[in-house]
């Protein structure tokens, strides 16, 4: 049903408001005597006047414009869109959690800081590591932390001069960007085209043309394509030769948990991400965390401070003097490792590693249901996730991986990832996680029967998709020519 | 417990589709050198009401501010949260979505991240602002990192009255960068105006100033920009504490290029300082530098044109521009900058001032509290907003305990930061602070004395 | 492929810039395969305000679709004598007409040496099948 709803800046009237705040219940001073008139706002910023109804009903609706795992089937390859139970959202809203103050002294936060330290030994027993920093807000910013750490371990045994890393050519995005920030230069690794993982041949000859400037081979595995590489522990000896050191991107840890561990695999540092693989939600775009585990070697390097325990309990502890220092303010994204800690505990062992095996089952089962209308990039058995293409469909009807997309939506689904991997022509990357019914899969399946069924009969009514949702397809072109990034007064109202 | 909702019988089905007979042979492409053959050591799973008291005697162990008094500022500020924006931003369709890569099923997040992009140039006075960062110290260093451009050589000074955890941050990432950090020292509390003149050059890069600083103490920005525009830097504030906004003269109005910050105190948690919200408001000819996600208005393509939003000048970002990219956030904290716009919105025009002026004047009324008991002064004689330094008759490390018995958490200890400040304390005073809540301090303060 | 246009009379630079001659000048711009492949253009960086030399193969501008950026390259060296103004407030003339009101800028030829290391219509075209 298309509708609009105008911006909240379009509604209320001059002196109303909603919350009220507090009397002033000390003796005041004349405004003057503590602040000059030239330092003081002249004009009161221009926020909204509006009722509380109004603002209830303005969000009420603005949520209701708005496709959440809660609301329907989400199978966005790479991001793990797993059902957030609600009873994390109640431990991280316990006001012994949420409402305490990081500067606090360490003996008023015991809870606190026994919650981080028993986190950190999940998640260095989960990835096969030393130790675990929970400082990182993302899985960007841990790969940032990542490859900060293995700079300085570099540097501290007199290999600063190491610059290159050596980078899939399907990995994500954030991965070649984290290594232009740590002022590391790319080299590309090639796929092999049959088994979808690293192509030895190119990785030796990248290793022996430039074995003396290697510092790090950043991959995850599963890989972007949803396969094993079979190859790691030779992966891992080939690098290490060289004097390098290898980086997991965690974003694919969903399909290894009680199955392997990357620090098993000959991974020297991880990255995880807790709004992925441990649950917690993606809050429309964040917040995440992105935990770093680290083997014995790079321990003395990491950011601070440390939970630490001893008879008198738990206290914050300084890294020491090769620490990289800190990687943003105060310890880490507290509420969402209280949701990922709960996670956890709610799973246990035998659990975990049911997730990931029932992650693997609707991964495949969804690849083989699919393999008769669908072109499959690589045929083998998957892990979590897997890329299907729309190939097929746009040879002989010009119906894109877009327009699949955007038709999904109007059966009430959210569309898989598209265009990446970039390797993939016309991409659709598919990750159910464990968290879906049978017949969610099933009707998943006959949705997109439907839809090559409707590229062949009727393929206006896949190419103007989506039809049902409160808008239509709207103008990038326009957004990105002529960007409108906030409303001011006076533009053209909404319709 | 479980949230997998397929039985043993269902996935015996959907293996037998397969023609598979166990979970354990989709497993075939690990290869046995890597397999873990032993169950992961953690402890066994519990059932929800289990958890429930677990994870309730761990919190309950926590001193929380809803029934402890605290005088804690230092960056993380409490500012109390009107029911109605939980009730609106715990709404699941918010917080169980993702990066809107599909806009048409997303408007509902899209609008409401282009209306926290307009109310923080509304508070700011500047042009544009992005849809959130990581924290205000990472934030910082986005601003710095547009401000050096690419290639990451260049020159950032620094007020030393900025945030030392945030200076911190920035050490830490100059030296992987490989871009260099001047700090300019404070005199009686705010930035040395002398010696910031002789730290910037005409190849500056940034200049840093917060506002008000970690002290507490109003800089002088009116006569601190010409000197950051003296050469080609651009001039950035830091905001840690977004109530003083609702009072001080903005960053748009004093000539800044780029104002960061925290603004998590405005509807959100505190949750011992994360998740929280950076933000990054900016002038206008940033705006293709911006780093982070940035919501557009539209219109439709087909023929009714209804006003929608997407996600636009995307070819900034990392998943386009990859290794050329100037910055690497993907996921960003969304739903913390949802909290903050539900806040303003409610708050709205009249109450942001009010919230200022209610910090301004419940601080003060502490101070001249606190500095009439012999013993205790004032450590500088500059203006502040919330929060100031006092010294007391004590080592802070004393005072503390002594607070502590009392039941109350006092003031920030500065010597971790400032190793000569030894008996100096930072006090804030927000609006959630009573008076009986400062006269209670005040009364167990005068029992200690030298 | 077959619907793009490369017209004869022009020489082509393998990262896709085309070249008319006229005299000692030349005009500069991007090829039809080049906005095709970008997609809608949104934005392009060119040396406004004017006189700047450019040299063969040195970056000359950046141009920003709604899925890609790219780098500018100049095809030949010289001084730059005009440039297209129109491109500031609406870059989609570039997918709409490339060769003609999509021009980016005019030059004075240095080097007219440069000249035969471009390609003509033909040598572009069949060096756009191989890629």
């Amino acid at each position: 049903m298309r509708s609009v709803e105008s911006l909240i800046f379009e509604k209320g009237a001059p002196g109303r408001r909603a919350a009220t705040m507090t009397a002033m219940d000390v003796p005041t001073e004349a405004l003057e005597s503590m602040v000059p008139a030239s330092m003081l706002r002249k004009e009161p910023a221009p926020l909204p006047e509006v009722s509380e109804i109004e603002i209830v009903r303005h969000y009420t609706h603005l949520s209701q414009r708005n496709f959440g795992v809660d609301t329907g089937f989400y199978p966005l390859g790479s991001c793990t869109m797993k059902y957030n139970p609600k009873l994390n959202e109640d431990m991280a809203v316990l006001p012994g959690f949420a409402h305490i103050h990081p500067l606090q002294p360490d003996s008023t936060v015991q809870g606190a800081i026994q919650l981080i330290y028993e986190l950190e030994q999940y998640l260095a027993e989960i990835s096969g590591m030393a130790r675990v920093t929970l400082q990182p807000s993302a899985g960007a910013h841990g790969e940032l932390t990542g490859l900060m750490l293995i700079k300085a371990y570099h540097e501290h045994n007199g290999q600063g001069h190491r610059n290159l890393v050596l980078i899939p050519d399907n990995a994500h995005g954030t991965n070649p960007a984290s290594a232009t920030l740590a002022d590391y230069r790319s080299v590309e690794v090639k796929s092999d085209a049959q088994t979808g993982g690293i192509d030895m041949e190119h990785l030796k000859a990248l290793l022996d043309a430039n074995a003396a400037n290697i510092a790090a081979i950043m991959m995850t595995n599963p890989n972007t394509l949803g396969l094993f590489d079979s190859k790691i522990a030779e992966i891992a000896t080939l690098v290490h030769e060289v004097g390098g050191q290898l980086y997991y991107d965690g974003a694919n840890a969903n399909a290894v948990l009680g199955i392997t561990r990357p620090g098993d695999m000959g991974f020297d540092v991880v990255h995880f991400n807790l709004h992925k693989t441990c649950s917690t939600p993606h809050g429309g775009g964040g917040p995440g965390a992105g935990p770093i585990g680290v083997k014995e070697h790079l321990v003395p390097f990491l950011p601070g401070p440390m939970p630490a325990r001893n008879e008198q309990g738990y206290s914050w502890e300084d890294v020491g003097p090769l620490s990289i220092g800190k990687m943003r303010a105060n310890k880490g994204n507290f509420g969402v490792l209280v949701r990922a800690y709960t996670y956890i505990r709610t799973y246990g062992p035998d659990g975990l590693l049911h997730v990931s095996q029932s992650a693997i089952l609707n991964a495949n089962y969804l690849k083989h249901a699919l393999e008769s209308d669908y072109e499959i990039a690589y045929p083998q058995t998957c892990q979590h996730e897997f890329v299907a293409t729309a190939e097929r469909q746009k040879e002989e009807h010009d119906v894109t991986a877009l327009d699949i997309a955007k038709r999904l939506l109007d059966f009430g689904m959210y569309a898989p990832t598209v265009y990446f991997p970039l390797i993939v022509h016309e991409a659709m990357m598919i990750e159910p996680t464990e968290t879906e019914t049978r017949e969610t899969l099933d009707y998943f399946v006959s949705v997109m029967r439907q839809i090559a069924e409707e590229a062949r009969t009727n393929p206006e009514i896949v190419k103007t998709a989506p039809h049902t949702t409160p808008v239509g397809r709207l103008d990038q072109a326009l957004a990105a020519r002529k960007p409108n990034l906030r409303w001011t007064m006076g533009q053209e109202g909404t319709h | 417990m479980s949230y997998i909702p397929n039985t043993p019988e269902d996935q015996q089905a959907m293996l037998a589709t397969l023609g598979l007979s166990s979970l354990e042979e989709l497993l075939s492409p690990v290869p046995e050198n890597v397999r873990l053959r032993r169950a992961l050591d953690l402890p066994p799973a519990l059932a929800e009401p289990d958890l429930k008291r677990l994870l309730g005697t761990m919190a309950v162990r926590n001193k929380n501010l809803d029934t402890t008094i605290s005088f804690l500022g230092a960056g993380t500020y409490d500012h109390a949260v009107p029911s109605v924006v939980p009730h609106l931003q715990h709404r699941s369709e918010f917080v169980t979505s993702y990066t809107p890569y599909q806009p048409e099923v997303s408007q509902g997040m899209l609008q409401a991240i282009y209306e926290f992009q307009t109310m923080v140039c509304q508070i700011t006075g500047l042009d544009i602002a992005n849809a959130s960062l990581y924290d205000g110290a990472t934030a910082l260093i986005e601003a710095v990192l547009l401000a050096i451009g690419p290639g990451g050589r260049g020159e950032v000074v620094i007020s030393m009255g900025v945030d030392p955890q945030y200076r911190r941050v920035l050490h830490t990432y100059a030296h992987a960068r490989g871009f260099n950090v001047k700090e300019v020292p404070t005199r009686d509390g705010v930035t040395s105006v002398e010696d910031l003149d002789a730290a910037v050059s005409a190849t500056t890069a940034a200049v840093v100033i917060q506002q008000p600083n970690f002290f507490g103490c109003i800089e002088d920005m009116r006569a601190i920009e010409p000197i950051a525009h003296k050469g080609k830097a651009v001039f950035v504030t830091t905001i840690t504490e977004p109530a003083s906004l609702g009072m001080l003269a903005s960053p748009g109005d004093y000539g800044a290029d780029i104002a960061v910050g925290e603004l998590m105190s405005f509807g959100n948690t505190m949750s011992y300082g994360g998740p929280a919200l950076g933000f990054m408001a900016a002038r206008n000819k940033y705006m293709r530098l911006l780093p982070g996600r940035l919501v557009g208005q539209t219109v439709e393509e087909g023929g009714d044109k209804r006003t929608g939003y997407v996600l636009t000048l995307q070819t900034r970002e990392q998943h386009i521009r990859r290794e050329r990219a100037t910055s690497n956030i993907c996921t960003n904290q969304s739903l913390l900058a949802v909290g903050a716009t539900i806040y303003m919105a409610a708050i709205g025009k009249q109450g942001f001032r009010e919230l200022g002026e209610l910090c301004l004047q419940k601080a003060h009324y502490a101070f001249r509290q606190i500095t009439a008991i012999p013993g205790y002064s004032a450590k500088f004689g500059s203006l502040f907003f919330d929060e100031f330094v006092i010294t007391a008759p004590v080592s802070s490390h004393k005072l503390q305990r002594h607070l502590d018995q009392a039941g109350i958490i006092g003031g920030y200890a500065l010597h971790g930061s400032y190793p000569d400040m030894e008996n100096d304390i930072l006090f804030c005073v927000t609006e959630t602070r009573a008076k009986e809540d400062i006269d209670t301090l005040v009364s167990v303060l005068k029992e200690v004395q030298a | 492929m077959a619907k793009l246009q490369h017209p004869a009379n022009l020489k082509y630079s393998k990262t896709d810039e085309w070249v008319r001659v006229d005299g000692d000048q030349a005009t500069i711009g991007i090829t039809d395969y080049a906005q095709d492949q970008l997609g809608d253009i949104v934005y392009i960086e060119l040396p406004w305000d004017g006189s700047q030399s450019v040299s063969e193969d040195g970056k000359f501008g950046d141009i920003e679709s709604v899925k890609a950026t790219s780098e500018l390259i100049s095809p030949l060296s010289g001084e730059i004598v005009k440039v297209n103004e129109n491109l500031k407030d609406t870059p989609e003339l570039i997918n709409d007409s490339p060769y003609e009101t999509g021009w980016m800028f005019v030059m004075k030829i240095s080097d007219p040496a440069e000249l035969d290391r471009l390609m003509s219509a033909d040598e572009y075209k069949a060096y756009l099948e191989g890629r």
